[in-house]
């Protein structure tokens, strides 16, 4: 009881009855309650409103498996082969975007952080964050014209003789690549330069001193340095990418899903929600999981992100 | 002690847009010593020392390193290496790996670069050291591993930019000798900024004194302290009391100076020699410890009344003003005996004309 009568003396009652309500609310509503009935739905069956609450309505986990397979009429075992492979390939493509992300970001982050000054490293700042003020879904249709059959690259690589015949990057996945890369940019940009900002130049100039080329200067001071940075944005774009629904709805080939676009067929033209909801666990708890692998491997701990 | 390898400064001059930070230095330093530049923040040295270690191309003149012109070598490629102000050392790594940063550049082996890191905690009096993190040294620990760091590159010369001043009075007396004494077991070239004069005159061979981007003396510390070039060195260096006035007589090597406390007779400077003329706006300095409160003696004499006194220990200090209001200062050693008396005290100092210097008007270095 004494740490609520100190916290109540330290910030008053009125803030700290608001600091309490906000940070309760915060977590309980808006994380913990839909996450755990998200849960909850997802070990039910989909029954029609009349059933529910009836002598049918049991916990199950048919809608875990089923992403795994199911027996057939004839008892044999059959692979969900379409969604695991949707599952495999949203991962695989997450990571891939991250990666993309990250080898585009480093330096755009080490130019903002250490080199650029003054007014034109604002005016770079201003210019990464300014087309972020239009629409998710408008920046995605940009991307589809700048991408599409009659688009800005394929005409530009036809006029210099490159190209004969356009390439379909939609088909090709390439657009949705870059669109998700680009969707993400400052969420990488800015934990990394957020570190690499605070690095003493000195340190930079004493390896260059000591006779070190550029690559390892990076290697061995700055990349180092901004570990926590890089591991921190890596985080947010591999999540995001692999959560992402709009850009791969817009920019995604007609061939391809994204795992999310399932998730998103179960709730809506599916209707079932338990499903809906299973699916959505599974992308979340894998995404967490692989997330810790990285981090195990790389060895960053989970303490150093959030500084 | 090798020869070592000397640093030549020919007409270099450093501007940085409209502002000149180095105006037409030469300054020949030979192998093997220990040079410091001298001056107060912003007056250029720091500059110099980055235009030596190449971290930036003087905009005219040229620095050469043992004999070799040194325009267009980067920092990387340079037989130097450079101690930085807050020393920058790489804190994700460990003291020996710090300190062997350079053979890992030049890819030796991890066997080699230990045994290397071992021998040189060895001479910064830190053996078995090496596996910690720089953080859990004391400052004066960091000192001398950033200096084993840059003498692991095997610099033909060494840059310090006044690596002390981030540490307390007592450890930066005893980081001087060590320096000192390093530099004397190494054998190679230090060049040393620093703003503290104290350290200049114990550790330096020769000392080059700047102000706002000029060399105004080079020369052995003592030289500089006693027969400083420019009244700005006279003031800078060490404390003085200075009086100007108009030259009203020229004898030998000697002035005397109308000044508002009287005339005043005092040895003229040797870089003032034959441009000082009867008649010339000059400045006479005259030490604390050179005045005396006997008033007898010599025909210096200064009527002035005691403002404070300051006890020290084995000085005292008392600072005076003259009839004309000037404030004058006197240090005495403390023999135990009786003191100069309490505020107010009507007393005639004296000095020597010998232990007085008199040089051409100038501007005074700032508090």
């Amino acid at each position: 009881m004494n740490v609520f009568k100190n916290f109540f003396d330290k910030h008053g009652l009125i803030v700290g009855g608001y600091l309490i309500f906000a940070v309760s609310f915060w977590i309980l509503i808006l994380i913990l309650l839909p996450q755990l009935n998200m849960l909850d739905f997802s070990f039910r069956f989909n029954l029609p409103p009349s059933k529910v609450g009836g002598p049918e309505d049991v916990y199950t986990a048919s809608n875990y498996t089923f992403l795994m397979g199911r027996y057939n009429h004839e008892d044999v075992w059959v692979w969900n082969s379409t969604d695991l492979t949707v599952f495999y390939r949203t991962i695989l493509a997450a990571v891939f975007v991250t990666f993309f992300d990250l080898l585009l970001c480093y330096p755009i982050a080490y130019f903002l952080a250490q080199v650029a000054r003054g007014g034109f490293a604002r005016l770079l700042v201003l210019s990464l964050v300014v087309p972020f003020w239009v629409n998710e879904i408008l920046r995605a249709f940009a991307f589809r014209i700048l991408f599409g059959d009659v688009g800005v690259i394929n005409a530009t690589l036809k006029s210099m003789g490159i190209i004969d015949d356009s390439i379909d990057f939609i088909r090709e996945d390439i657009a949705l690549y870059a669109g998700l890369g680009y969707a993400y940019i400052l969420l990488m940009i800015f934990p990394i330069y957020n570190a690499i900002e605070s690095l003493d130049k000195n340190q930079i100039e004493a390896a260059r001193d000591l006779g070190s080329p550029w690559w390892r200067i990076h290697w061995r001071v700055v990349i180092p340095f901004a570990k926590p940075g890089i591991t921190s944005g890596c985080t947010m774009v591999f999540m995001l990418s692999a959560g992402a629904l709009a850009a791969p709805q817009i920019l995604g080939g007609p061939s391809s899903l994204w795992f999310t676009q399932l998730i998103y067929q179960w709730f809506n033209t599916g209707g079932n929600w338990p499903r809906g909801s299973a699916y959505a666990i599974i992308l979340l708890a894998s995404c967490i999981i692989f997330v810790l692998l990285m981090m195990r491997l790389f060895k960053v701990k989970l303490g150093e992100i959030g500084r | 002690m090798s020869a070592g390898v000397g640093v030549d400064l020919k007409d270099v001059w450093i501007r940085f847009g409209e502002f000149v930070a180095v105006r037409e230095a030469n300054v020949a330093i030979e192998g093997g010593e220990f040079f410091s530049f001298l001056g107060p923040s912003g007056c250029g040295k720091t500059t110099i020392l980055r235009a030596v270690s190449g971290f930036l191309d003087p905009s005219e003149g040229t620095i050469s390193i043992g004999g070799a012109n040194m325009a267009g070598i980067g920092p990387n490629k340079r037989p130097t290496a450079l101690i930085f102000q807050n020393l920058a050392l790489f804190p994700l790594m460990t003291v020996w790996e710090n300190i062997a940063f350079a053979m890992e550049v030049q890819g030796a082996g991890k066997k080699e670069r230990r045994r290397r890191a071992d021998e040189l905690l060895e001479l910064i009096a830190l053996p078995g050291q090496g596996e910690k993190m720089v953080s859990e040294l004391s400052g004066g620990q960091r000192q001398r591993v950033a200096i084993a760091r840059a003498l692991c590159a095997q610099p033909d010369v060494l840059l310090l930019d006044e690596p002390l001043s981030a540490l307390d009075l007592k450890l930066r007396q005893h980081m001087r000798s060590e320096l000192r004494a390093i530099q004397r077991q190494v054998g190679i070239t230090f060049i040393y900024i620093t703003h503290d004069q104290g350290e200049a005159l114990t550790m330096s061979d020769h000392v080059a004194v700047m102000k706002a981007g000029v060399i105004e003396q080079i020369s052995d510390g003592q030289t500089i302290y006693d027969d400083p070039s420019t009244a700005f060195v006279a003031s800078f260096v060490g404390e003085n009391n200075a009086f100007a006035g108009k030259v009203s007589a020229i004898s030998k090597n000697q002035a005397t100076i109308d000044t508002s406390v009287g005339k005043l007779r005092g040895r003229i400077a040797t870089a003032a020699r034959g441009t000082i003329n009867k008649g010339d706006e000059a400045m006479i300095f005259v030490r604390p410890e050179a005045v005396s409160m006997s008033g007898t003696g010599t025909s210096n004499k200064i009527k002035a009344r005691v403002r404070t006194e300051e006890f020290e220990g084995a000085v005292y200090n008392v600072f005076l003003n003259t009839e004309s209001g000037e404030a004058v200062k006197l240090s005495a050693v403390n023999q135990g005996g009786a003191r100069a008396g309490s505020p107010g005290t009507e007393m005639t100092l004296s000095f020597n004309a010998a232990q007085a210097v008199v040089l051409p008007r100038g501007e005074l270095a700032s508090e």
